[in-house]
């Protein structure tokens, strides 16, 4: 952990994920320390038909309710949301976020390079940007456009993932400051937790 | 990929809003740029061969509105949606008018219009509702008026219907034909197609039942709320409208004069003039 320079510019932190990544999403929100001060936007892919069920598996073991959001919502510090079945979700100038029903996106509604493009450009250099296991590879231009921006940028370790395409594409693509464990992203959460107090 | 910034953005729709009279200015920005991105890349054109195109092709504006406008649509879109309008809002309507009118605002290639109609016919009360599908896209309203819709997306238009518990199978309204499943014109009997801009267009009738989900979400806040106003007018007191599940419109200045009927399927009700 110490290897890792942190500070408190950071404004936000989005998180990309999709098959096998549940468990690792419960992990890092079950072990989020109480009060953390950024917004946390998820795009994790999901049954496209099932509007219902999702946020609230989510929900039960997360220290924060997770939401989905509407359209034009404004984001919150310490929010913690997910983008809804069936629709895109981005991030607007002016910190809000805005749905959408275009065609899918590698394959997915939502897709990650939509929700993490988005945040890179409005959030820039203060932003971090997590891709958790998964089986396609969608989400790596979204990393890259993170990196681009001066995000800072962070894939689950290919070698613990159930299926470790996603974070794979996304190492091919761009620069990625940091491979973690799902742990040691707790314990990143934790770190960047103090930055603030 | 090349990028676009807001300044580019802002010529785009100045030109078009200047020489064509449609106006983007209040759409929503981050799909908006997508859009234009996509146009783009498909039509390969830069920023200024686009606009230059726009300037020196009149014909051209019609493929990019086709382009622009999001059209993506299923038929019996959230069923729960559906249930709801069969089992409460329509008897609701009923109560009061044995005929009455529905407006689908951004109807796109009508799968929502068609839904609307096999919901009435198996109600029994298909002949005595008076339909306006309406949408800026001219293109789109073509394929409407169709109704024909390739096999590939009957397979989802047939599992909402499943789920959206209809008493037929989705099947017994079209027939087949060379990959594309065509839909009996009869429902289309009292359907009114037309072009109709919500931005720049004119309230054009009232209605005691309107439908614009899936919409607005392309629109900033302040045309939302500009829309909503349009809408109001559009509707008899007590009557009806629906937006998007995930949509909202409680930030509006005109919200205070709807009630909402129903919070999980946003269907909301007019209640002051
Ligand atoms: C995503 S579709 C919605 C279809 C359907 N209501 C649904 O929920 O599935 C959005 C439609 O709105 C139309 N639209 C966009 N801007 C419009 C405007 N200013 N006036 C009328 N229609 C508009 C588009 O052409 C497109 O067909």
């Amino acid at each position: 952990m110490s290897a890792i320079k942190l500070n408190n510019s950071y404004k936000a932190v989005v998180i990309g994920g999709s098959a096998g990544s549940f468990q690792g999403v419960i992990k890092i929100l079950s072990q989020l320390p109480k009060g953390f001060p950024l917004p946390i936007i998820m795009a994790l892919h999901r049954l496209k038909h099932v509007r219902h069920g999702f946020v609230e598996a989510l929900s039960i073991k997360s220290v924060v309710q997770v939401t989905e959001p509407y359209d034009k919502e404004a984001i919150k510090k310490g929010g913690v949301y997910l983008a809804p079945a069936n629709y895109h979700m981005s991030i607007e100038l002016g910190n809000y976020f805005a749905l959408s029903t275009e065609e899918m996106v590698n394959n997915s509604r939502p897709a990650i390079d939509i929700t993490l493009g988005t945040c890179a450009y409005v959030y820039k250099e203060k932003l971090i940007g997590i891709l958790l296991s998964g089986a396609n590879r969608d989400g790596a231009l979204g990393m890259k456009n993170i990196h681009d921006k001066g995000g800072l940028t962070i894939v689950q370790d290919p070698a613990e993932c159930m299926i470790e395409t996603m974070p794979k594409a996304a190492l091919a693509v761009t620069e990625i400051d940091h491979v973690m464990k799902v742990d040691q992203i707790v314990d990143f959460f934790k770190e960047l937790d103090k930055q603030y107090r | 990929m090349q990028d676009i910034d807001i300044a580019d953005l802002k010529r785009i729709t100045e030109l078009v809003y200047q020489k064509y009279n449609y106006d983007f200015r209040n759409y929503a920005m981050s799909s908006f740029k997508r859009r234009m991105l996509r146009i783009m890349e498909l039509k390969k054109l830069t920023v200024d061969t686009l606009l230059k195109k726009l300037t020196d092709t009149p014909n051209f504006i019609y493929e990019f509105l086709d382009e622009l406008t999001v059209n993506v649509t299923e038929m019996f879109r959230d069923p729960s949606f559906w249930r709801v309008m069969r089992e409460e809002i329509i008897p609701s309507i009923l109560l009061n008018h044995k005929n009455f009118k529905i407006w689908h605002a951004g109807c796109s290639s009508g799968e929502e219009v068609l839904s609307m109609a096999i919901m009435l016919k198996e109600m029994g009360i298909h002949q005595d509702v008076t339909l306006f599908a309406t949408d800026l896209d001219i293109n789109i309203l073509e394929r409407a008026r169709a109704a024909t819709y390739h096999v590939k997306n009957m397979e989802l238009n047939e599992k909402n219907y499943i789920r959206f518990q209809g008493n037929a199978t989705l099947k017994d309204y079209y027939k087949e034909e060379n990959g594309y499943a065509v839909f009996n014109k009869d429902l289309l009997m009292n359907v009114t197609f037309r072009k109709h801009d919500l931005v720049l267009g004119e309230v054009f009738n009232k209605f005691d039942l309107v439908l614009c989900r899936n919409v607005m979400i392309y629109f900033n806040q302040s045309l939302q709320n500009e829309v909503l106003k349009k809408f109001h007018e559009s509707l008899f007191k007590y009557g009806y409208l629906c937006i998007g599940s995930k949509e909202s419109l409680i930030w509006c200045d005109y919200a205070s004069r709807f009630i909402v009927v129903n919070n999980e399927e946003k269907i909301y009700k007019k209640i002051k003039d």
